[in-house]
């Protein structure tokens, strides 16, 4: 391996990189700790003024806080159930031969490349709406009373768009993973007297445990900051019904113009995701290892 | 009991015809290989066997009964893969384990015949390790525990020992043919190499291109091969076979001679050569002798005598142990 000379040298080599990189993150999280301590307001530019903790305990005593951490895990929780599961069972059949198996592979993937906010609007115009919606002209087809989906069950429906959007990230993960599966362990399986159900329980569903593993780790990171989603749908509402922790950060300083409160919100924020981080990996990391 | 019979059995992989039509009889105890080289069909008639591949047309019958129809895990046969197949995420109790749990056993049953595989096959201190901490042979011994414990019929390997080197594989043929002293249940093994089909089978069914070329005990085929084919896959090295005026001479097509029926002399004989190449194995030297109007021979001689490149010698074929053949391949006895 590298000498210890080699080693100091690249050190030094990769210390620029290291260095702006740490400067790109420091800065935003030292002015965004620094706002949160101060009174900043942007209707009153010039008046701030440091409060203290005073943000933080506005913030936290907020009913709509605890409102939007609710939100935030069940979106999170629910997108994770919807994904998993449905990625399994598609994994699942497109694993079987079929006619024209390369091209609907491609397809299925087709979704996680709409931008977020074009399949919400596409999702909230053309199925959700109660009046011009898909699901709408479906309903009165059967002759049954439209259904208000974003009134009626807001953060379900939008559970429902997000999940649509991560489903074939999940589907390609699981896929390849149960394409790895070596065949002569489920005939061996066959051979013991494992009945299909038993097959998938017993050696397909460990065999996934790390692929599981993987798609829970990357979704949950980028699901616990789902914005465009709600922005572009139900702007958080009706009330605080459809509010996550980010869209009550950005409702917070850009449109109640609060900055010291809603950077005071964004260290929440941070906080939160990493308690979520240790409890995932206390609770799933091991799959991870060889 | 575990009888097998399969009765015009006839495989196709869409247009391929992989078995054209196969008739065997196995009896209860028997040690069978099934022998061939590769893409012979002899891993397919075994899956077919197994049913874990269904018969195009034919029947299969295990101890009378029809089973041809019947899902692998009703045939009351448990197999043991090339690649072992063992489960990595289970320990190897729970692997032994498995066929018994999901026959709905019940605990302390499960627990015994575990223990009992287990202590057969000196894997009891491993009980609880991962199969991915074990070494190839402990593995292989793990995946015939799986098999041993659900008392089959019938046990069927697909080129077990293939993955093993020399020496374990040495080892593990001596542990295989031990088991099968001691269960005396029906055992179908596949192979490719002669030298195990040789040293452990009652029968070995010789195929060809998905054919039966001849099914006999080990020295039947070695002694009296039907055609050419067998003359030439059973026994190693491999035999002699020598064509035109010499087989002329004897009123026949072609002649075959193995290297240990061949004398090796330096001074007289009936065939004279010249010493190419010669493999010294300390026991034996086998010498490849370049005989003018033959080609080359390979000649088995005792490791104590010394014959180097170049050298001239005389060859004598033991009369008695010339296998003459037609122009078909096929033997005349």
């Amino acid at each position: 391996m590298a000498t210890k000379h080699s080693r100091a040298a690249a050190r030094l080599m990769i210390s620029p990189a290291v260095l702006l990189l740490l400067g790109w993150m420091i800065v935003p999280l030292a002015m965004t700790l620094y706002f949160s301590f101060q009174r900043y307001n942007l209707l009153m530019p010039g008046m701030e003024e440091w409060t203290g903790l005073a943000n933080y305990q506005y913030f936290l005593t907020d009913p709509a806080f605890f409102d939007a951490l609710t939100n935030t895990l069940l979106l999170v929780g629910g997108v994770l159930l919807v994904t998993i599961i449905g990625g399994v069972m598609l994994a699942l059949l497109l694993d079987q031969p079929f006619f024209g198996q390369g091209v609907v592979r491609i397809l299925v993937i087709a979704p996680f490349f709409v931008m977020p906010t074009v399949s919400a609007l596409v999702w909230k115009n053309m199925f959700l709406n109660p009046v011009n919606g898909l699901f709408a002209h479906a309903a009165k087809a059967l002759g049954l009373q439209p259904y208000d989906f974003f009134a009626q069950a807001p953060l379900a429906s939008i559970i429902g768009i997000v999940s649509w959007q991560w489903l074939p990230f999940a589907t390609l993960i699981l896929l390849t993973a149960l394409q790895s599966l070596d065949q002569e362990q489920l005939e061996a399986a066959e051979m013991d007297g494992a009945g299909p159900l038993s097959r998938f329980f017993h050696i397909m569903l460990p065999h996934l445990a790390r692929a599981i593993t993987v798609v829970i780790l990357i979704q949950t990171i980028f699901l616990l900051s789902v914005f465009a989603e709600i922005l572009v749908t139900t702007n958080g509402g009706p009330g605080t019904a459809s509010t996550n922790l980010t869209y009550l950060i950005y409702a917070q300083s850009l449109l109640q113009f609060d900055v010291g409160g809603g950077s005071a919100g964004g260290v929440v924020a941070i906080v939160l995701a990493n308690i979520v981080a240790i409890f995932l990996m206390r609770m799933i990391g091991k799959n991870l290892e060889a | 009991m575990g009888s097998i019979v399969l009765e015009k059995v006839h495989k196709l992989y869409g247009n391929v015809e992989v078995i054209p039509s196969i008739d065997l009889t196995i009896n209860d105890g028997e040690f069978v290989v099934f022998v061939g080289p590769s893409g012979c069909g002899k891993s397919t008639l075994l899956r077919l066997i197994a049913g874990l591949e269904d018969t195009t047309s034919g029947a299969i019958r295990i101890d009378g009964n029809d089973v041809t129809e019947t899902p692998p895990a009703k045939r009351g046969l448990a197999m043991v893969f090339q690649s072992y197949a063992l489960y990595p995420h289970m320990s190897v109790r729970k692997n032994i384990a498995f066929p018994l749990k999901m026959a709905g056993m019940d605990k302390a049953e499960i627990d015994r015949r575990v223990e009992g595989a287990a202590n057969v096959l000196n894997l009891t201190q491993y009980l609880d390790r991962r199969p991915g901490q074990l070494s190839g042979g402990q593995r292989q011994r793990v995946a015939i525990g799986r098999a041993i414990v659900r008392e089959p019929s019938a046990f069927l390997f697909d080129e077990p020992l293939s993955n093993l080197d020399a020496a374990l594989r040495v080892n593990m043929r001596l542990e295989i043919s031990e088991l099968h002293q001691s269960l005396k249940t029906t055992m179908i093994y596949v192979t490719h190499d002669q030298v195990e089909a040789m040293t452990m089978a009652d029968k070995i069914v010789v195929l060809q291109a998905g054919n039966i070329e001849q099914v006999g005990s080990p020295l039947e085929l070695y002694r009296n091969p039907r055609n050419r084919f067998v003359a030439g896959f059973i026994g190693s090295p491999k035999m002699n076979f020598i064509e035109g005026a010499e087989a002329a001479k004897r009123g026949v097509h072609a002649i075959g001679v193995r290297p240990e029926h061949i004398a090796l002399s330096k001074d007289s004989g009936l065939w004279k050569g010249t010493v190419g190449l010669s493999e010294h194995l300390g026991s034996d030297t086998f010498c490849y002798v370049n005989v003018e109007g033959i080609g080359t021979l390979n000649v088995r001689t005792s490791g104590e005598v010394s014959v180097h490149h170049g050298d001239t010698v005389w060859l004598t074929p033991g009369e008695a142990n010339i296998h003459r053949f037609d122009k078909d391949g096929m033997a005349i006895r």
